[in-house]
């Protein structure tokens, strides 16, 4: 173990039980993130990359976890074992932050935005009124008129300005990781790439690690330093973003590779 | 905004005629002899009955005596009450604020005693705990409320004597100031026990359920993913967002409770609309029953409307809606 490491998981297994059956969601996985690097967790829907970062985060949704086991450290402490005075304190403040597929349903329909983010500001003493911080947080995820629309609700909102604003929430807590799941996924083509930029752009300039669940190659290649690839609960390749396209090891990347590419070659040609 | 309210308002008025409408049929339609109930267990010599029934115009066709009543109740006129000797209308301005003043005091026990239970059995993160709360609600729910009443009365006031066993206290009271309001709610205090407590039950089921699904949203996580505490998230964001099919539901019954809780003002003598009911059909009073049924008529729409008012203020998605 480097002390190098903002996270390091090792041995991360998640079983659930479905009725009698138990499916090992994730079986059996590593994973590190250095400070201030980008990774992309790829994976077809299913293989288990969604549940990990779940896991990590201890977000895990009310399911029947069988078994939940492994060593998970963020800066060395340990995530599983953690009170939860503890994780809601690395929530709260230079911990780590999690943005989701579908920020409609992961927005309170009946709360004004700014008071959505605003419950998410670090408890920082110094650093201007709530009101400011988030008019700030708002401008800096590319929001313009922050005044106005920290006092609308989130269904008057497109969903890219939505996901910037689960993005803004995730930042008030000023974090050092940010977890993004499919952050794009259910946006529009070129909300899609400006979504992205941003998130590019915020990880440069707050020099925060990322970690970028898709299932999308494309993304990966874009934004990642390295990769790691995810089939049914294991991490089945793991590597520089460049050495996974130039030389992939497992006949399951390069199948996902082939795909992307013919993908992004249609997109090109229509 | 308003003018949804002045549609809604609009929308009551054909409603309205055709429960009058029903409820005249359907009293025709009871065999029976009028004159005969209104005289009483005496032979009636066949001049009186037909100064009664030019009196009330019992001969008139179906329809000609619907549109009279129509346009009558259309000039504040409900008819008169023969058995009672009084207008229709005096009558239930009489008991109304009887019932209103039950059903209020029931409900403002329901209410936050079933969105307690609701919460504790829907927020708890023990198995026993839900269970406990969910037997309880089920098994008091299921408990009819004159049933419960009587077990009340048995118990609290036949046998131990704190409160009175029926009715609204003394007519003519002889205390003044808090004395006269303990009095009173000395004889509130069964029925609305009865009361609430069913109603407060069916609240706990929905809240609960409600509760349930909240915690499975997305912005659940979100709110655990901020920091926050189990409390904060329970206070900022489950409550509302629970609170609105509650909302809807407590607000349909309120309004059929307005109408007068025949069973249980039956069960504790209690002088509201619905023991007006209940004697007026008895009876064959039907233009006191008729009026009493226009009056929970109107009750249920208005406050049907109240809950769209409310639902708005409490959903902002509704609001941009219209």
């Amino acid at each position: 173990m480097s002390a190098s490491l903002l996270l390091d998981v090792n041995d991360l297994k998640v079983h659930l039980r479905l009725g009698h059956k138990v499916v090992k969601a994730i079986d059996g996985v590593d994973f590190q993130v250095r400070p201030g690097e980008c990774v992309g967790i790829v994976g077809e829907s299913g293989s288990g990359k969604s549940t990990m970062a779940r896991a990590v985060t201890r977000l895990m949704p009310n399911v029947n976890i069988e078994e939940l086991s492994g060593r998970l450290a963020f800066e060395g402490r340990d995530i599983l074992g953690m009170a939860d005075s503890e994780l809601r304190a690395l929530r709260r403040g230079r911990g780590f932050s999690m943005i989701f597929q579908d920020p409609l349903g992961y927005l309170n329909p009946t709360q004004r935005i700014g008071r959505q983010i605003q419950e998410a500001l670090s408890r920082d003493a110094g650093r201007g009124s709530d009101k400011a911080r988030v008019h700030t947080l708002l401008d800096e995820v590319g929001l313009p008129d922050a005044a106005n629309l920290a006092r609308r609700y989130p269904h008057e909102l497109s969903g890219g300005m939505r996901q910037r604003v689960m993005i803004a929430i995730a930042l008030a807590s000023d974090p050092q990781l940010l977890f993004a799941d499919e952050p794009t996924t259910a946006l529009d083509a070129t909300v899609q790439l400006q979504v992205l930029q941003t998130l590019y752009r915020l990880h440069k300039e707050r020099n925060m690690a990322m970690a970028i669940i898709t299932h999308d190659l494309g993304v990966v290649a874009e934004l990642c330093d390295r990769v790691y690839v995810m089939r049914a609960g294991k991490v089945i390749e793991s590597a520089e973003t460049v050495t996974l396209f130039e030389q992939p090891q497992h006949d399951y990347s390069r199948r996902l590779i082939e795909l992307s590419t013919r993908r992004l070659t249609r997109e090109l040609q229509s | 905004m308003l003018r949804f309210v002045g549609r809604r308002a609009l929308y009551a008025i054909p409603l309205l005629l055709a429960i009058i409408i029903l409820m005249f049929s359907m009293l025709h339609m009871i065999p029976g002899d009028p004159v005969q109930a209104l005289v009483g267990d005496y032979p009636v010599p066949p001049a009186y009955r037909q100064v009664i029934e030019e009196k009330y115009r019992l001969n008139d066709p179906f329809l000609v005596q619907v549109g009279n009543y129509l346009l009558n109740v259309a000039q504040g006129d409900f008819g008169f009450s023969y058995q009672n000797q009084r207008g229709v209308l005096d009558l239930i301005l009489e008991r109304a604020p009887r019932t209103i003043l039950l059903a209020s005091v029931s409900f403002a026990l329901a209410i936050p005693l079933g969105m307690a239970i609701g919460i504790a059995a829907g927020t708890t993160r023990r198995p026993g705990v839900d269970k406990f709360w969910t037997t309880t609600a089920l098994i008091a729910y299921a408990i009819p409320t004159f049933w419960l009443g009587q077990l009340l009365v048995m118990l609290f006031a036949l046998r131990l004597g704190w409160f009175p066993t029926q009715g609204i206290g003394p007519l003519i009271s002889r205390t003044h100031g808090i004395a006269w309001l303990f009095e009173k709610l000395r004889y509130l205090a069964l029925p609305v026990l009865a009361f609430g407590i069913h109603e407060g039950m069916r609240i706990a089921r929905i809240m609960r359920a409600s509760v349930i699904d909240t915690l499975s949203q997305g912005y659940i996580i979100t709110a655990r993913s901020k920091g926050l505490s189990r409390g904060q998230i329970i206070r900022s964001h489950v409550l509302r967002n629970s609170s609105l099919p509650l909302v809807t539901i407590a607000g349909y019954a309120f309004g059929s409770a307005l109408g007068g809780a025949v069973l249980l003002e039956t069960v504790f003598t209690w002088p509201g609309l619905g023991l007006l009911l209940v004697d007026s059909i008895r009876l064959r009073d039907n233009m006191t029953v008729v009026g009493v049924v226009i009056f929970s008529a109107v009750a249920v729409v208005a406050m049907n409307l109240i809950v769209d008012l409310l639902y708005a203020a409490l959903d902002p998605r509704i609001r941009t809606m219209r």
